[in-house]
């Protein structure tokens, strides 16, 4: 491992035990991944040896077995409880009924996470399917098709915090007179506006600030999602519709996009409850605050910030509501698409 | 991918049709979309989505006073670059923490690892046995599982969060005692693994079912277990997708900021880069040279993984492993 030998004392102790701290805790790791294998492998061994009728149940109960009690203890039982909990007050001690969704329904603050909420669900999925249908349409005849496909689909690989930090040092702001260090501010100085607004503060733009730091990761997935269904349009329809005297634009209205309109739903679809649940934009950009606060973020607040398990849980099961509906959608066509193929 | 070169003689002559014109179908459509203004407009959008990053890397490697004096795009005009911030950022206590943010990296690693690897072996155990040991109540199960995938990860949270640090309780009897988990990276693994099963079978089974029969009859008849079976042919056959679920998974812990949050916060014992640096984003948010360096850290792995896996990610992507 290497220790930088340019620190002196102090220093390179600390050096030190870091790479003391990093090896005791990947040899942690490597122990927990070595003994799951080991039990498996000697239970596997063990269990195999079984002969007769007890073979059969045992193999269920051991290869499913774990899988199933892991899924009723982190999903079916906690699904149930947050329901519960969601008629219980803050500290989950007395039942109030409908007391914490009569909250979500009737407060201002809530009204305005709502909103924007449904403003990231429309503007967020249809931007970024929207664009990457044109990309995907577009860089399927270029030279170097592969470069270009891999740096707009490389944002999917980034979290969302560092995409958002990304976003955030591209609306860096500073006051009048100051050199910009962020490149929207230097861009409007540059076309003449002297004294452009703090970004990330002015409302309601803001919200759409953050919704691009959505589209610039979601886009790539689009774009690699419908390239691949545009591909697979047989040639015989395509040349047929030429034929009949289709052409450029109308071709692609007429032809190209009733082919791939589930695949174009399913992509819609799948950003819409990407965004849904995602908090880290907003938790990370700002916090919630100047008004960008999303359901999902506040969720996590009501719950882990104000530790009103009430409230958060029944921000959880209208989130869940919300969600739901889309993935049965989502799911009822993907299977539709598979069985046409 | 490429289709092209075989579409080219897909309009063979003698059709008729292809007479009318020399270009096969798909290829006009592109060429529909295909002018200098499209290209210039493909160029100008890559431009655009990778200025950001660039932007960032940049910031990353400049000098402090440079950061704080002038936007990055200066360092083209005056170049002066290193890589102190990170070393700054890894190892001193900038940020006001001690060991700078080398303890998150450390636990993003340790916490991805078994966090890929206990869904994929649990999930393929049961993929095997949902497709091939049929019991009775099997294809109930099945549906069960697959439509777990409608419950958010915000709908466990809280119960999950009180399960690890209270126990369970049933009245007065304990069911799960308080494990006194907190500087232990086993609840976000657990999450991790749980949160992941249901997509895990459902895809897994998808591919499973659908490996040869005659394969899995000749190896009953010769009497071999279902252990047997899963370990030496299931396994080996099924790489294709394992690769492609793992590399998902693994992208989808390392890039997880909810998870994290909830169950390790800020604690450097356990929390991993993701979580540190949305902290850090709201308390130190003057810092660019450091906070650029940091996130430039968190992201070097996931897009190592990225561009040398790339054919899977797409394979994944396409066989629909989309997690929100």
């Amino acid at each position: 491992m290497p220790t930088d030998t340019r620190l002196a004392g102090p220093a390179l102790h600390l050096a030190d035990s870091l790479w003391q701290d990093a090896a005791i805790k990947f040899g942690n790791t490597a122990g927990a991944v070595l003994g799951f294998l080991g039990v498996l492998l000697a239970v596997f061994f063990a269990a195999g040896r079984a002969t007769g009728r007890f073979s059969r149940p045992l193999a269920v109960v051991l290869m499913l077995g774990p899988a199933a009690l892991l899924l009723v203890v982190g999903l079916v039982v906690p699904l149930l409880r947050t329901v519960y909990l969601s008629f219980y007050d803050a500290d989950a001690a007395k039942f109030v009924g409908g007391k914490n969704y009569g909250w979500a329904a009737t407060s201002s603050q809530i009204h305005d996470v709502l909103l924007n909420t449904l403003l990231w669900l429309v503007v967020a999925p249809v931007a970024a399917t929207g664009l990457g249908l044109l990309l995907a349409m577009l860089v399927d005849r270029m030279r170097g098709q592969a470069i270009y496909k891999s740096l707009i689909f490389m944002p999917m690989a980034v979290s969302l915090v560092a995409a958002s930090l990304i976003f955030k040092l591209l609306y860096e702001s500073r006051g009048s007179g100051q050199n910009q260090v962020g490149l929207l501010s230097q861009l409007a100085v540059a076309v003449g506006w002297d004294d452009p607004p703090n970004w990330i503060l002015s409302q309601p733009l803001n919200n759409f600030l953050l919704m691009s730091a959505m589209v610039w990761v979601q886009t790539g997935f689009a774009m690699v999602v419908l390239s691949a269904a545009i591909k697979a349009i047989p040639d015989e329809i395509t040349e047929a519709a030429r034929l009949d005297g289709a052409t450029g634009v109308r071709l692609f209205l007429h032809v190209t996009v009733p082919m791939i309109r589930t695949t174009l739903v399913v992509v819609l679809t799948t950003i819409m409850i990407i965004t849904l649940k995602a908090f880290d934009i907003v938790r990370t950009m700002t916090g919630g605050n100047f008004g960008t606060q999303v359901l999902a973020n506040e969720m996590y607040s009501q719950s882990f910030e104000q530790y009103n398990t009430g409230r958060g849980s029944a921000l959880a099961v209208i989130l869940f509501l919300a969600v739901a509906p889309l993935v049965v959608y989502n799911i009822a066509l993907l299977r539709k698409e598979r069985a046409t193929r | 991918m490429s289709a092209e070169p075989t579409l080219d003689k897909a309009a063979a002559p003698g059709t008729g049709k292809a007479a009318r014109s020399d270009l096969p179908p798909a290829k006009a459509i592109r060429r529909a979309f295909s002018s200098p203004l499209a290209s210039a407009l493909v160029i100008a959008v890559t431009v655009l989505w990778t200025i950001p990053t660039v932007g960032l890397l940049v910031t990353s490697l400049r000098p402090k006073q440079d950061v704080v004096s002038s936007g990055w795009w200066e360092a083209f005009v005056h170049p002066d670059l290193g890589l102190e911030n990170y070393h700054s950022v890894l190892f001193d206590n900038s940020f006001g923490t001690s060991g700078g943010l080398m303890p998150y990296l450390v636990n993003s690693v340790a916490i991805a690892i078994p966090a890929t690897v206990f869904p994929l072996v649990l999930a393929a155990m049961a993929a095997y046995v949902l497709a091939w040991v049929r019991f009775k109540g099997s294809d109930t199960l099945f549906f069960v599982v697959f439509a777990l995938q409608v419950v958010p990860l915000q709908m466990s949270l809280i119960p999950l969060l009180r399960l690890f640090s209270t126990g369970a309780h049933l009245g007065s009897v304990t069911l799960v005692p308080a494990l006194g988990l907190k500087d232990s990276y086993l609840p976000v693994w657990l999450t991790h693994t749980m949160f992941a099963l249901p997509l895990a079978i459902f895809l897994l089974h998808n591919f499973i079912a659908q490996l040869p029969r005659d394969l899995m009859e000749a190896a009953v008849v010769d009497g071999a277990s279902h252990f047997k079976i899963f370990r030496s042919i299931v396994l080996p056959l099924s790489a294709p997708a394992l690769a492609s679920f793992a590399i998902f998974q693994f992208l989808w812990v390392w890039n997880d900021l909810l998870v994290a949050l909830t169950f390790a916060g800020g604690n450097p014992t356990v929390a991993p880069i993701t979580s540190r640096l949305a902290q850090l984003s709201g308390s130190d948010s003057s810092h660019w040279e450091l906070l650029s360096a940091g996130a430039f850290l968190s992201m070097i792995i996931p897009l190592a993984v990225f561009f040398a896996l790339q054919r899977y990610f797409v394979r994944g992507l396409l066989a629909g492993s989309v997690k929100g």
